[in-house]
């Protein structure tokens, strides 16, 4: 065994991995160095040393009882665990804890999907089950309904539900931890908690009323550590019938408010599914004199972008919309956005996309002609999990003899309006190339609306190519450049969404109104419910009193 | 003495006939875990968006350069160790996998499914 639980000594930490074994089985306590490699962060920008965020062993149960059986033991010995569901949340740890010398609780091996309701709309699903296995359930069942599925297909539901993670279909499946309705939860004590109807013990509606009567604590269990969620209800998106697309392109620079403006009353008239911003302004990126213009140190002068698109007979900004529904309902709907549009950005250029019913055919989703060209990903419009995404890290035509190993996400959550979206530009491009990181943001970069009511800026970048982090030099630079993105973001008021273990306390940091009144009472609650602090030190920000001196 | 040989004659056939179910088994579960695990960044299909290959064998297409397939099902040098090796250390952009996920026996079963797919390219996954 490489490393100790902190404070554990080995006597203690071997009689701790007999009990484990005893619970789950001698082959399902990983203490090897071989098997525990593949707990690591493939991704991590942290220079392998003697910080590197590393397990002292991983034990995998299959039931609830086990789950009990690990924590019983762990508050014996004050071992603090880490629980995964699938392990695959790159870009934020991967399978790697907050603490080094945690145990693992790898619970990809409650796998099972407990049940999918097509009437009603939900899923009943354990941890280990991946956003692939649910996808299958349903299609050997010829069930109509649909999963919200991040990018990379091979997570977990409840994990990446857990992570506050998203997805692209209609606003309120897209937030996943939004779309979870009851969740059941192993305390720090053992005992088994579930949330909303499932408080009662026949309840009836567990996946349909989230809220039962009462505080409901189940958003603490979403980036906290107060529980190990053994069993999530999601809400199911009813497959619709038809989809339909549309982009609506404006001139000029300014005319991103009116557009934002009318995407938000879209939106939050659920008339949508995600919307797909751009600017048909990257085609000049080429141009030295328009990329100049377009990373002008404190913001782009609006005249001499709005010249660069006039000359070049190229609209500002672009939306594309899509619509679920029905053929008609889709219609109509999109024929209310131009109408719309037309009214509130004269010049738009409103123009049809795809109309075509659900489910898309293999080739309907692979097709990548139309009637203009698209940057939505149509897998995950479709409610489909694909590994496609990967195409991104991997080795391309261009330069296939290097590749990104990885990538660092760095997502601030802005105010939903276009003045936010200019600040951002600038704030975050400076602030990159002060630190000397190659980035892709300039003035043209827009906005993700994976959250239903609220935009997120990437301000990310590539651990390969020009920020390789191949060196421990280079990761440090990667990780001083995150540390000073998070500073800088917080002077204007954006704060991040979600972070790797390494980047938690300093984001969390940010978040200090009144004398970090919310740490403090996030921690209160920690230490009642558990004082042995064994579940998921740090994560969150959040660290049981005896840890606390470890806050980065 | 005749009806000795033709004892041993049958339990012979039918320790070659279980090898045979054992064998095919053992693709059969091999193609299962190949499908579930692999295949969406290794399979034979296009990837996303107009991406020519799926990332997977878009990656050791562009690193072999013809000298070897990029597509793992036409490989014939993936035994179990050389798997093993790339599944439980990663490589490049491709995270490792733990044996929560995949077992050294599904490992196996999938060197034995691609060892049999190369000889039967009709069959690969899509």
């Amino acid at each position: 065994m490489a490393v100790l639980p902190p404070g554990v000594s080995s006597a203690d930490f071997a009689f701790a991995i007999e009990q484990f074994a005893t619970a789950v089985g001698r082959d399902w306590v990983l203490t090897t160095d071989e098997d525990l490699a593949p707990y690591r962060d493939h991704y991590s920008p942290v220079p392998l040393a003697e910080d590197e965020l590393i397990p002292s062993a991983a034990v995998a149960p299959t039931t609830v009882e086990q789950v009990q059986a690990i924590v019983q033991t762990a508050n014996q010995f004050k071992i603090p665990l880490y629980p995964i569901s699938t392990g695959k949340n790159f870009a934020y740890g991967g399978p790697s804890p907050n603490l080094r010398g945690s145990v693992i609780v790898d619970l990809k091996r409650m796998n099972r999907v407990l049940e999918v309701n097509a009437e009603r709309n939900f899923a009943l699903v354990e941890p280990g089950v991946s956003y692939f296995d649910l996808y299958r359930h349903i299609q050997e069942r010829g069930l109509k309904v649909w999963i919200d599925c991040p990018d990379p297909g091979w997570g977990s539901p409840v994990g990446n539900t857990l992570d506050r993670g998203i997805g692209y279909t209609m606003g309120f499946y897209r937030d996943h931890v939004g779309a979870q309705c009851g969740m059941e939860v192993v305390l720090a004590n053992g005992e088994v908690m579930r949330t909303g109807m499932g408080a009662m013990p026949n309840g009836r509606a567990w996946q349909e009323y989230k809220y039962g009567f009462g505080p409901d604590p189940a958003g603490l269990f979403a980036q906290g550590n107060y529980g190990i969620v053994t069993k999530m209800g999601l809400r199911l998106m009813p497959m619709p019938e038809h989809w339909r697309t549309g982009l609506i392109t404006v001139p000029k620079r300014r005319d991103l408010i009116p557009l934002v403006n009318t995407v938000n009353y879209l939106n939050d008239l659920c008339m949508i599914g995600d919307p797909w911003y751009g600017s048909p302004l990257r085609a000049l990126l080429g141009n030295t004199e328009f990329r100049e213009a377009a990373t002008r140190r404190g913001g782009a002068n609006e005249a001499e972008m709005d010249r660069f698109a006039a000359a070049a007979d190229l609209h500002s900004w672009q939306v594309e919309l899509q619509f679920y529904g029905s053929e008609r309902t889709t219609l109509a709907n999109w024929e209310y956005a131009k109408e719309l549009m037309a009214q509130n950005v004269p010049g738009a250029r409103l123009i049809d996309g795809e109309s075509l019913p659900v489910p898309l055919t293999r080739e309907q989703i692979e097709q990548t002609t139309g009637p203009y060209p698209t940057n939505m990903r149509r897998n995950i419009t479709q409610g489909v999990p694909s590994l496609g995404i990967w195409k991104n890290l991997g080795r391309t035509e261009a330069f296939p003899d290097t590749w990104a190993q990885g990538h660092i996400g760095l997502f601030a959550v802005l105010p939903r309006s276009a003045e936010a979206v200019f600040e951002a530009q600038h704030v975050f491009a400076d602030t990159l190339s002060d630190l000397g990181l190659q980035s892709g943001i300039s003035a043209i970069s827009t906005p993700l609306m994976w959250y239903q009511f609220a935009f997120l800026f990437s301000a990310g970048f590539s651990t390969g190519g020009g920020n390789a982090v191949a060196t421990p030099e280079g990761k440090a630079k990667v990780r001083d450049g995150l540390n000073a993105l998070l500073v800088k973001a917080a002077e204007h008021g954006w704060g991040e969404y979600r972070a790797a273990p390494y980047f938690q306390d300093a984001v969390a940091e940010r978040y200090s109104f009144n004398d970090h009144v919310l740490r403090r009472f996030n921690e209160t609650i920690k230490d009642a419910v558990d004082p042995n602090g064994i579940l998921a030190p740090g994560r969150g920000g959040i660290w049981p009193r005896h840890l606390r001196g470890r806050r980065a | 003495m005749f009806a000795r040989i033709v004892a041993t004659g049958m339990l012979l056939a039918a320790t070659v006939g279980v090898g045979f179910a054992q064998e095919a088994a053992g693709i059969e579960r091999g193609k299962t875990v190949f499908e579930h695990y692999c295949a969406p960044c290794h399979g034979a299909g296009r990837g996303d968006d107009g991406a020519p290959m799926l990332p997977g064998t878009h990656a050791l297409h562009l690193k072999y350069r013809g000298e070897k397939s990029g597509l793992l099902e036409q490989r014939t040098d993936l035994p179990f160790e050389v798997i093993k090796a790339f599944v439980r250390n990663g490589v490049a952009s491709m995270p490792p996998f733990r044996k929560t996920e995949l077992t050294d026996e599904d490992l196996e079963a999938i060197a034995v499914y691609l060892a049999e797919a190369a000889k039967n390219p009709a069959a690969l996954s899509e």
